[in-house]
């Protein structure tokens, strides 16, 4: 089962069922969110997900620029994703790649499906996700620590945005991939959440699942995310239960 | 800060609600249902499927016939005849535009000044960087905020630093009354401006505008805490004029030219305030509020 060519895998599944860092197949990695971990921007998060650090601000909404991009009945949600060059072992070139782009892409238009632009015509709001640790599921942990960001910055959204990916490993499906299982692995599937309405406003797949993994897949997912979702509002109360508050301080 | 997360555990309880010090107001969270029970859903909220839900975060209000969240954090929104702080952010033929921390750009029409201003001139009166104490006038379907500058405590603001606390914060700042503030100016002799948008003014010594400061940064840090006023008081007698043994101010986030004296004048002479933008100020007229 799960062979993947003649490379040295390692055995991403014990026998008795635990992963390759003791997990079992639908335990998430350890998730610790700080809400408001910036000064500058209107609202900021900082999440620790597994190994993945990622830190996300936002500003706005605010004046749009460039200029052009400025829609008269609604604010643009403009996201930027992007990993540090020193977020992985071999140094990650610098700057603007075709991936970050996309991921950019797909987490500004997840934000789009939940923000309620509408109350803020010819606004920007302005999403920035920095990854500076990574660990596999940075998009997800990015999301996430946007959401957070959002929320701290009094964006007025349907709900938050918990996001996660399932996997495939040595022939299971499985929670939250750390790096191993998703470089070794036979698919990875990140999503994200809508708690309320139940909808995912983010799929995406790489590699093989049968129907019937996927179904698998998509079940986990949504139960993983929930949890998360649980995670997210639980830091949200800590950070506006005690200490200072604001944005801008 | 310290969380109470250990890594490695799930939380255990669904809600996990630590006891609210907001007395009796609930703090909800985007998504949060609420029981509207025959309310309207109003600012803050929307409703879908017959349902109410809150999508911002903040404190929820019952204020029949509505149902509103009063947002915790986010900029400031605009409200008519506030008076606020702004910065001007550029400068065009027949207005300025300022930055009061809202979401859009404020137009300052060179009409709404109490100066004579003729067209293509208005960079003779404010320049890109320049600080003013104005008031909201207007506001449009748009999202166009209309200021104006003619008013009494309106004008240009010159010298001092400006502080920046959420807008959240500044009932708290000004106090019953304005108890709190009177406490302020009376204890530090400094001059102090407060916008509605959370930007606050200080003049005078370095020292003052170093208290002023620091005195704003435990107010926002205690907003929640009754009892405020005094507490500020005894921080402010027991940190007396000369050294201050207080901790660390906080950094200003924009210090405007150090020059001591500042004008805040509705009635200022056009020709005088051009010519005092590169000449050493002349001396203040001394004096709080």
């Amino acid at each position: 089962m799960g062979s993947v060519g003649a490379k040295e895998v390692p055995v991403l599944l014990s026998p008795e069922g635990l992963r390759i860092d003791g997990r079992k197949l639908d335990e998430l990695r350890p998730i610790r969110i700080q809400v408001g971990a910036l000064h500058n921007a209107d609202g900021s998060a900082f999440v620790e997900w597994g190994a993945n650090k990622v830190m996300a601000a936002v500003y706005g909404p605010r004046e749009v620029h460039p200029r052009h991009l400025q829609q008269n009945n609604k604010a643009v949600i403009q996201c930027k994703y992007n990993m540090a060059a020193f977020a992985v072992d071999e140094r990650k070139r610098p700057g603007l790649d075709r991936r970050s782009q996309e991921i950019s892409k797909v987490i500004g238009e997840a934000f789009e499906s939940v923000v309620f632009a509408e109350e803020y015509p010819r606004t920007s709001i302005d999403i920035y996700i920095e990854v500076l640790q990574a660990n596999a599921g940075t998009r997800c942990a990015g999301l996430v620590a946007a959401s957070m960001a959002l929320a701290d910055a009094g964006i007025p959204m349907v709900d938050l945005l918990p996001a996660v990916a399932v996997g495939k490993i040595a022939g299971k499906i499985a929670l939250d991939l750390k790096k191993e299982e998703d470089n070794f692995g036979d698919a990875d599937l990140p999503m994200a959440l809508v708690p309320q309405s139940g909808r995912l406003v983010l799929i995406q797949m790489e590699g093989h699942m049968t129907e019937e993994e996927l179904s698998q897949a998509l079940e986990l997912g949504v139960q993983g995310c929930r949890e998360i979702y649980e995670k997210m509002k639980q830091a949200l109360r800590e950070r506006y239960a005690t200490g200072p508050i604001g944005g801008s301080a | 800060m310290s969380r109470g997360h250990r890594p490695g555990h799930r939380t255990r309880g669904r809600e996990g609600s630590p006891s609210s010090p907001f007395g009796d107001r609930t703090l909800v969270l985007p998504g949060e249902e609420i029981r509207a029970q025959g309310l309207k859903p109003g600012p803050g909220t929307y409703r879908t499927g017959g349902k109410v839900y809150a999508s911002v975060l903040g404190l929820l209000s019952e204020r029949p016939p509505l149902v509103q969240v009063i947002p915790l954090s986010g900029r400031y929104i605009p409200k008519p005849a506030d008076t606020v702080i702004g910065t001007v952010t550029d400068v065009q033929g027949t207005f300025w535009l300022l930055d009061i921390g809202a979401p859009r750009w404020a137009p300052l029409h060179m009409t709404g000044t109490p100066w004579q201003v003729d067209v293509g001139e208005t960079e003779r009166f404010l320049r890109v960087g320049d600080a003013v104490v104005v008031q909201i006038e207007s506001l449009e379907a748009t999202g166009r905020i209309g200021v104006t500058m003619n008013g009494e405590g309106l004008g240009k603001l010159e010298g001092g630093t400006i502080v920046r606390i959420s807008p959240a914060r500044i009932p708290r700042v000004v106090g019953r009354n304005g108890s709190m503030i009177d406490t302020i100016r009376r204890l530090t002799g400094a001059e102090v401006v407060v916008g509605q948008n959370g930007r606050v003014w200080i003049g005078g010594t370095p020292e003052g505008i170093h208290r002023v400061s620091e005195v704003l940064r435990i107010i926002e840090e205690n907003a929640q805490h009754s009892g405020l006023t005094e507490r500020v008081e005894s921080y402010l007698q027991s940190t007396t004029s000369t050294g201050t043994r207080g901790p660390e101010a906080p950094p200003h986030e924009h210090a405007h030219r150090d020059a001591p004296p500042r004008v805040l004048g509705a009635a200022e002479p056009d020709e005088d305030a051009v010519d005092a933008e590169d000449e050493p100020p002349e001396p203040s007229e001394s004096g709080g509020h």
